[in-house]
């Protein structure tokens, strides 16, 4: 392990890395919605793509390896929604409780 | 680092994980995830709230799907057969893109031109920056750590594994779009396109061709 | 113009990558003024910077380790990162 002198996880640029594999999705429904939060909350200047970001950094390379694209967005507008007041940790709390309880699958429950 | 799982006891998003370790690939059907759940709890709240509503986000989630790398090919088709379009592309590609029709919202857009002597090729190594206003959301392999990674210390060997291998003497142009600016490559036109109409045209630049890491093609 | 991006490592949001800083670049083109990321990051408010492209010969960036040091990269910085060479 090299010391740490400031070069965070997320600046790859010149990293080694493996072959580039070609992979490639369509995009599910709760991610199209998940993009668009982002948009529609950014707009009504409630975020910014760089407060967005500054999330996903704090997250951390584990984050990065463990959770897919989306999934790291919407944990990361969350964060931002809390911060800019728009909703609270309590309401938050409430509600995933209250959807968790309407069925198993993504569709039940939306 | 890649798959270290070794935390996982410790992990709250172990019930959106597969047995493996990895996330399911998110879907309608699939168990719904703790981060499923949060996306939903926190549009219903935004909505409730009164900070967005359910049309809004219907628009918005239309105007992603009509966003496609169609739109950035009609942009080269154009440019290919209209010098004076050409020249307003290439001093402002957002302007230009706008002028053909096309909604990109706020996006500030370069193009860079691909010729004999230069082939340009575009990476965001700090995250994931695409002009997706134009050509719609990023493929995963761009997103890819080994994209970010090596496409500006060995472009010419990542654009190999594409299939695309450039002579010696041509310069490789790598951009980071590290910033506020976002990037389409305008290709060199095929030598066996010229004559073709714009709307013939139009049908052989690859999505891959204007990130740079691919040539027009004649459609299948 | 000639310019080197300054060696700095500060904590936090920042748009100006690790292999680029302390490398000598020429001023691609300027772009105008921009809110600056690391003050919005943060929900910050602060003048606007200007952003600039810079571009770097691999040679410069990578030494030996380039491909083929006449190839080049380009990237926007904004000039609070820039310092005269």
């Amino acid at each position: 392990m090299t010391e740490f002198f400031g070069k965070r996880w997320h600046d790859m640029g010149g990293n080694p890395a493996g072959p580039i594999t070609p992979e490639e999705h369509d995009f599910a429904l709760w991610e199209k919605r998940v993009d668009a939060l982002m948009v529609l909350t950014s707009a009504a200047g409630l975020m910014t793509t760089d407060s967005l970001r500054r999330v996903l950094e704090d997250m951390g390379a584990d984050a990065y390896e463990t959770m897919t694209y989306y999934e790291r967005w919407i944990a990361s507008i969350a964060q931002n929604m809390v911060e800019a007041g728009a909703v609270t940790t309590e309401e938050l709390g409430s509600k995933i409780a209250e959807v968790r309880a309407r069925g198993v699958t993504y569709g039940a429950a939306s | 680092m890649p798959h270290d799982h070794y935390d996982h006891e410790h992990d709250h998003s172990h019930e959106g994980l597969s047995p493996s370790g990895h996330p399911y690939r998110a879907d309608n059907d699939t168990d719904l995830s703790y981060w499923q759940a949060m996306e939903i709890a926190l549009r219903e709240l935004l909505i409730e709230k009164g900070h967005l509503t359910a049309a809004q986000l219907h628009a918005q989630i239309n105007a992603m799907d009509s966003r496609s790398p169609a739109n950035g090919a009609r942009v080269v088709a154009r440019a290919w057969v209209d010098p004076e379009f050409k020249a307003a592309l290439l001093a402002d590609a957002g302007a230009a893109s706008r002028v053909m029709g096309f909604d990109i919202g706020p996006m500030h857009l370069i193009a860079l031109e691909n010729t004999k002597e230069v082939h340009n090729v575009v990476v965001c190594t700090l995250c994931s920056c695409y002009p997706r206003n134009l050509l719609g959301l990023p493929p995963d392999w761009y997103k890819s750590r080994a994209y970010r990674s090596r496409t500006v210390i060995e472009p010419r060997k990542v654009l190999s594994e594409f299939g695309l291998e450039l002579p010696e003497h041509m310069q490789v142009r790598v951009h980071d779009s590290t910033a506020d600016m976002r990037y389409i490559v305008l290709p060199a036109q095929p030598e066996a396109s010229l004559g073709l109409t714009e709307e013939e045209l139009a049908a052989w630049v690859t999505r891959d061709s204007m990130i740079g890491v691919g040539l027009p093609q004649a459609p299948q | 113009m000639k310019v080197r991006i300054k060696s700095h490592w500060p904590p936090g949001h920042i748009r100006t990558p690790a292999y680029l800083r302390g490398k000598i670049g020429q001023i691609e083109r300027r772009i105008g003024l921009f809110n600056n990321p690391e003050e919005t990051a943060y929900r910050q408010t602060g003048p606007q910077r200007e952003l600039v492209r810079v571009r770097f010969r691999m040679a410069d960036i990578w030494g030996a380790r380039a491909e083929r040091g006449e190839d080049v990269i380009e990237a926007e910085i904004y000039a609070h990162w820039l310092e005269p060479v």
